[in-house]
């Protein structure tokens, strides 16, 4: 039973960091409507950016925290001016060709500067242990829970209650309404996309520190997208539950099943027969926007 | 206040849409634009409104003059900021927002918080009926209310030209009367300029001082309403009065020319 809840209680950190990884995919898709191919290279570049400043600047945690914040969001307006703004009322499948590409400028770019090399940094980051009952909670599990938790909290006051964040929701609704009452698309735009890298460079540092960062880092970006489908493609609050539940479920399928099988790896499908099963029975995921239909 | 002079639209660089139409609206009048569909109304106020570039349209020849400032090269965010705001047509309310946010959409240029907040109020007065709705998700609205907040979005930018397309659309008669009574009513309270493209010719000419009749991209006719009222055509082919009363064959070419211009 330790054992179980031992995993339980890692799988909700985790799942909590893939829940602010895929919020970054939710912000994007809402406003824009297309899938951001690139959110798993934020990923990537987070891991790696976490490295660079905690180990070659030697800053502390909440510092890194904060550099990669305003690289993040250095790099989310150069995406939107330079990459989407000539985009703007053009074709779905066109954006989404363009995060392709930006996906492989990206890997390219974390290649060129780190070298693709596997950079450890877990013990760099404070130790806090956490003890409850016979759990104990290791503390790059429980920064991660704090660090994510707080970011999604932020994130979710300030589309509910700024004037910007109602921009944004209502962009996600219809663009012409919102241009015609004044509301700059471009700005909105702006906006998620840095969004959007925040939370993935944030997500980043949090993984690395679990598990280092090399270039599989990217691959979180189709875990992410496994969330959004499971939450529903357009729910802020799907992709967090969403984002718990596969965690937890790739721990604790990592802890039973993988000893089972000979070579292991079933923890890293497992999550996504889970989708898979859910997605026959409610095909908009958990949480999915209900189309309203009017009587 | 806004002059439109001579205007021509091309979407897409092919499409001839606007083939010369001038229009003028003055401070706190209301401006009826009429015609059959297809005639170019609704694509005269997205030119107005900056809204063409969002669908490849463009403003090819004329110009168009607000206050004395030429505004067919600026982006539709800021002709909103001018003062021109826009209610589209089909009811376009964001479906997923409460009827209050989505009031508080329509002032998203305004700085003044404490004022917008009287001005969603004063909505409120003028359509009493989405007053208790205020907190519904307005995509559940019925299509009268949907209506309602649209116009009032609009209004809560405090526009000094109001664009309002087809607000009569799909309402069942009753409600359009009421609509358009609360239009007049907010056109003399808060002196404000009205361009109103509409079908329902009755009733439009009903609220408006002045009309203008569009024809295949061209305005075929315009004057003031009560003139355009007792026009024989108008009469005839949309108000539905025949005054003629006799028997109508194609064989009378001038009167065919005349259903024509209508029906085309």
């Amino acid at each position: 039973m330790t054992f179980f809840l031992q995993l339980v209680v890692t799988g909700f950190a985790l799942g909590m960091i893939y829940a602010l990884i895929a919020l970054g995919f939710v912000i994007i898709l809402k406003c824009s409507e297309a899938f951001n191919i690139a959110q798993g290279h934020f990923v990537l570049i987070g891991g790696y950016l976490g490295y660079t400043f905690l180990v070659t600047f030697g800053l502390p945690i909440w510092g890194t925290l904060l550099m990669a914040i305003l690289t993040a969001i250095i790099m989310g307006l150069l995406i939107e001016r330079l990459i989407l703004r000539p985009l703007v009322g053009q074709p779905v499948l066109a954006v989404i060709m363009v995060t392709i590409a930006l996906a492989t400028v990206l890997g390219g770019l974390a290649t060129l500067i780190w070298g693709a090399e596997y950079k450890a940094y877990h013990g760099l980051l404070p130790t806090i242990n956490l003890q409850i009952g016979s759990i104990s909670v290791p503390s790059e599990s429980l920064i991660g829970l704090i660090v994510s938790i707080v970011t999604v909290a932020i994130l979710m006051l300030f589309l509910r209650y700024t004037k910007i964040g109602l921009a944004m929701r209502a962009t996600a609704e219809d663009l012409q309404v919102v241009q015609s009452v004044g509301i700059k698309a471009t700005t909105v735009y702006a906006v998620s996309w840095v969004i959007a890298s925040i939370v993935g460079v944030i997500g980043g540092i949090l993984l690395g520190g679990v598990s280092g960062a090399n270039m599989e880092l990217a691959e979180i970006g189709l875990k992410a997208f496994a969330v959004v489908l499971l939450g529903g493609v357009n729910s802020i609050g799907g992709a967090i539950v969403a984002g718990i539940i596969l965690g937890m479920l790739e721990n604790v399928a990592a802890g039973y099943l993988d000893p089972l099988l000979p070579g292991g790896g079933l923890a890293k499908v497992f999550p996504f027969i889970v989708m898979i099963i859910v997605l026959i029975f409610r095909p908009y995921g958990l949480f999915g926007l209900v189309r309203i239909e009017r009587i | 206040m806004l002059q439109v002079n001579n205007i021509e639209v091309v979407y897409m660089n092919v499409i001839q849409v606007l083939r010369g139409v001038s229009l003028d609206v003055s401070d706190g009048k209301i401006i009826a634009l009429l015609g059959a569909n297809g005639a170019g109304k609704t694509t005269t106020l997205k030119a107005v409104s900056g809204m063409l570039r969002t669908e490849e349209g463009e403003v090819t020849d004329g110009s168009i003059d607000f206050d004395g400032e030429r505004i067919d090269r600026y982006g539709p965010e800021d002709i909103a900021a001018m003062g021109i705001s826009q209610a589209m047509e089909g009811r376009r309310v964001l479906e997923h927002l409460s009827v209050e946010e989505n009031l508080l959409v329509g002032a998203y240029c305004r700085k003044d918080r404490a004022e917008v907040k009287r001005d969603i109020e004063r909505v409120f007065n003028w359509f009493p009926k989405i007053k208790q709705l205020r907190r519904q998700m307005s995509g559940y609205l019925s299509g009268g209310e949907q209506q309602m907040l649209v116009i009032g979005r609009a209004l809560m930018a405090r526009p000094r030209l109001m664009l309002l397309d087809e607000p009569s659309l799909g309402l069942a008669p009753l409600l359009v009367e009421e609509i358009y009574e609360i239009i007049a009513r907010i056109n003399s309270e808060q002196r404000m300029a009205i361009l109103l493209v509409e079908q329902n010719v009755r009733a439009a000419l009903g609220i408006a001082d002045y009309g203008y009749v569009m024809e295949n991209g061209r305005v075929v006719l315009d004057g003031p309403a009560e003139k355009l009222k007792d026009n024989e055509d108008v009469r005839e082919f949309y108000l539905g009065l025949s005054a003629v009363g006799s028997k109508k064959s194609y064989r009378e070419v001038k009167h065919y020319r005349r259903r024509k211009r209508w029906l085309a």
